[in-house]
């Protein structure tokens, strides 16, 4: 308990105050949430799909074409964020379109349009991985985890 | 000179009259269903300058200086200008001032602002220190999702709580004497917390601070919801609204067809996607400056209780994972001279 509300009588104000508040606020509708984002989200992945065949149909190996269809997708997620549609479909895709290759290129490009207006280098430079960085930083953290577990069970 | 009634509320003997009111708002609130009661309704966002702070600052501006324009009076001729709103150290109040030739007060109630601003202008010139003061207050909806939550292009879904923050400013000349509706009372708020920590459900957080208001100028002044033809909040939004009426009826105090929020009446909540309504400290000063103003002085109100309400938190203390302190400001507002 904090020690804002440190007095017995108020701590008893805290918990029937969260009571009240469970009762009134609205819930999220998980179900629509859910199906939305399965179709969003299948959506990209099967853009992305496409996208893969035709490098793939063009003649590049199979590694080759999966490595310049997360490029394409990046580059999609960048301009649609651009030209302000990602997060009219973040809007309603939710995870579906966070989750994909898309929503972390929404992530970067988005606060770096705004910190545009404070120069490149403590704006752009500075502000546009807010969002992305922790996802980066655990990332590579577990990345490396499972490297050096590989390494030594192998 | 003022006279204190109980423990917070206080009585203007000689009440300052609004003399004038002026608002500008953003072009989401221009379409929203007060848009007729606007003075000024924005086209661009960026009301013609490169940043959204530069655009908050600008509307609140101009608020101030139609506000004037309205009663002829040069800015010169104030004594006080009192404004706030919710960016970092006030910026778009203190960038504001530097165009507006008066001595100037810099003010923050996050949300509660407005009130506090009509409230403390009022002593000032029922106290005798100021004939003339302008008050403004002003957010946009830009700027306050860039300082408190996520990068507009960002694509995240909103809670169902979550509340939409108000592009827009509004001004109130206040004066010593001359034709106007009166502030008659105020009631300055506490802070109260009790122990929300979600920065997207803030609704929830003010509403006890709210409560706690408005039953503290209840007992000081003798009063019961029933005697008052408006009682309206700042921004508590649909859920806080709730709240609100929940907390009051424990203390057996009835909110029913007699009081409303800003934030419910700012936009229509069924077709503008706003979720739980308006927020924001232009939300009650242009809703006040706008439809209740233009009522009170119709005679359609008489006397209209305002209760502006705000969340005391930034966007440190909450991701240190601090509770919300919640303030409400409160001042009655009346269509007549009392006797």
């Amino acid at each position: 308990m904090n020690e804002k509300t440190g007095s017995s009588e108020q701590q008893l104000e805290v918990a029937e105050y969260q009571e009240l508040i469970n009762k009134i606020r609205p819930r999220h509708t998980f179900l629509k949430n859910a199906i939305l984002a399965f179709l969003v989200g299948g959506t990209i992945c099967l853009i992305g799909q496409f996208i893969l065949q035709i490098y793939m149909g063009q003649g590049l190996e199979q590694q080759q074409a999966q490595a310049a269809t997360s490029a394409t997708m990046v580059f999609l997620g960048a301009f649609l964020t651009g030209i302000g549609v990602y997060d009219q479909i973040g809007k309603y895709g939710g995870a579906g379109s966070i989750v994909p290759i898309t929503g972390f290129a929404n992530s970067i490009v988005a606060p770096a349009m705004e910190a545009r207006r404070e120069g490149f280098v403590f704006g752009i430079g500075a502000k546009m991985f807010t969002i992305a960085g922790p996802v980066l930083v655990y990332g590579f953290l577990i990345s490396a985890l499972i490297g050096i577990s590989y390494f030594l069970l192998r | 000179m003022g006279q204190k009634l109980g423990r917070q509320s206080f009585r203007f003997t000689k009440p300052p009259v609004i003399a004038a009111a002026a608002n500008i708002v953003g072009p989401m609130e221009g379409e929203g269903p007060l848009a007729a009661q606007f003075d000024w309704i924005l086209d661009d966002i960026l009301f013609g300058e490169p940043t959204w702070e530069r655009a908050e600052s600008k509307m609140l501006r101009e608020s101030a200086k139609l506000a004037l324009r309205k009663i002829n009076w040069q800015s010169q001729e104030i004594d006080f200008f009192l404004a706030g709103d919710l960016l970092n150290q006030i910026i778009s109040s203190n960038f504001a001032a530097r165009d507006i030739e008066a001595p100037f007060l810099g003010l923050f109630g996050a949300c509660s602002t407005f009130s506090e601003a009509i409230m403390v202008g009022s002593m000032l010139i029922d106290g005798g220190f100021a004939a003339r003061v302008l008050v403004a207050s002003g957010s946009h909806h830009n700027t306050a999702e860039r300082q408190f939550r996520f990068p507009i292009e960002q694509g995240v879904q909103r809670p169902p709580y979550a509340q939409w923050t108000v592009t827009g400013s509004g001004a109130l000349a206040l004066a010593d004497q001359g034709e106007g509706p009166v502030v008659t009372i105020g009631t300055a708020g506490k802070v109260v917390d009790l122990g929300i920590s979600d920065p997207n459900n803030m609704g929830v957080a003010m509403a006890p601070a709210a409560a706690d208001t408005l039953i503290s100028h209840f007992r000081d002044t003798g009063t019961a919801p029933a005697d008052y033809d408006l009682i309206l909040t700042g921004d508590l939004g649909t859920v806080g609204s709730d709240a609100l009426k929940e907390l009051m009826k424990m203390q057996g105090y009835l909110l029913e067809g007699n009081y409303c929020d800003c934030g419910t009446l700012i936009y229509d909540l069924d077709k503008q996607d706003v979720h739980a309504g308006g927020s924001g400290c232009g939300c009650s000063s242009v809703v006040f400056t706008g439809s209740i103003w233009k009522q009170l002085n119709e005679g359609r109100y008489r006397k209209v209780l305002l209760a502006a309400t705000g969340a005391l938190m930034s966007s440190t203390s909450s991701q240190q994972g601090e509770t919300i302190p919640g303030i409400a400001h409160a001042v009655v507002v009346e269509s007549i001279t009392p006797v």
